[in-house]
């Protein structure tokens, strides 16, 4: 399959996850479809390392360990958040103190 | 054959992720996560990046899934009914994604993309490289993961009246004595 296959590919699970991201309401629900989006543009630069040569495939690395990293302190901020609402409903999040 | 692979692989990703985005049980939506990484997994061992495949299994199906997981089930509501679990965005919803999608499909189409016949590194060499070339933001992010961890555990734990009021709950009494 060629560049431009993947490509599309790509941008259809990003769609998906920009969609995810508007209509989900919990927290959790918004951040599964950000690892959709960012699973997304590996899949682009996955492609992009095989048909266009571009070195690419250090930066996937890299995302994949920045991802991690943003869903331990994304799942904390989760359980903050639980604690002081008893909810995990992000329509109540209108104020920024823990 | 390959291509076979190419397109079972794209056709569970697409599938999965809508399954992901849709379901109501949030549960079954980490597990239609799970379903949608493994498949790119399969994408990456396609487009010549089997190390990128082992890395994305053992980390994201076996890592992030299940802490997904565990952050769920300590979230989760037992006394109520469970929520709706999407807001009535819906028709804005589906109008970005599609704006989205055709805006980077245009641009997909529109593009001379480069052709190149270089081989994409294999293990060794990607492995070479980011202890040369990549060596600075290889410890970067190593550093990053621990100030994430720190981080995680600073941000989730226990403080204040809710410390006061169960005390010995908490395994850490030494920050405890500091958020007083």
């Amino acid at each position: 399959m060629t560049l431009q296959h993947c490509l599309l590919l790509a941008a259809a699970v990003f769609a998906i996850g920009v969609y995810g991201l508007i209509t989900r309401r919990q927290a959790i629900g918004m951040l599964i479809s950000l690892e959709l989006l960012v699973n997304s543009a590996n899949l682009a630069l996955v492609a992009f390392a095989k048909h266009a040569g571009a070195p690419t495939q250090p930066l996937v690395l890299f995302v994949l360990a920045i991802t991690v990293a943003e869903v331990a302190v994304g799942l904390a901020l989760v359980m903050l958040f639980y604690r002081r609402y008893d909810d995990t409903l992000l329509d109540q999040a209108n104020e920024a103190r823990g | 054959m390959a291509d076979a692979l190419f397109w079972l692989c794209a056709v569970g990703l697409v599938v999965s992720s809508i399954a992901v985005v849709r379901t109501r049980d949030l549960v079954r939506a980490v597990l239609w996560l799970a379903l949608a990484l493994l498949s790119t997994a399969g994408l990456f061992a396609y487009l010549d990046a089997p190390f990128l495949a082992g890395v994305q299994v053992l980390t994201y199906v076996g890592g992030v899934a299940t802490l997904m997981i565990f952050g769920l089930m300590v979230t989760r509501r037992h006394t109520k009914a469970a929520a709706e679990a999407n807001n009535d965005q819906n028709v804005i919803g589906v109008v970005a994604a599609l704006a989205v999608f055709g805006v980077l499909a245009y641009a997909i189409l529109n593009t001379k993309l480069p052709e190149s016949s270089v081989p994409p590194p294999d293990t060794s060499e990607l492995g070479r490289s980011l202890v040369h070339e990549y060596l600075l933001a290889f410890e970067a992010v190593s550093l990053l993961l621990l100030a994430a961890i720190v981080g995680a555990v600073v941000i989730a734990r226990r403080r204040d009246a809710e410390a006061r009021e169960a005390p010995g709950t908490s395994s850490l009494p030494s920050f405890r004595a500091e958020a007083d």
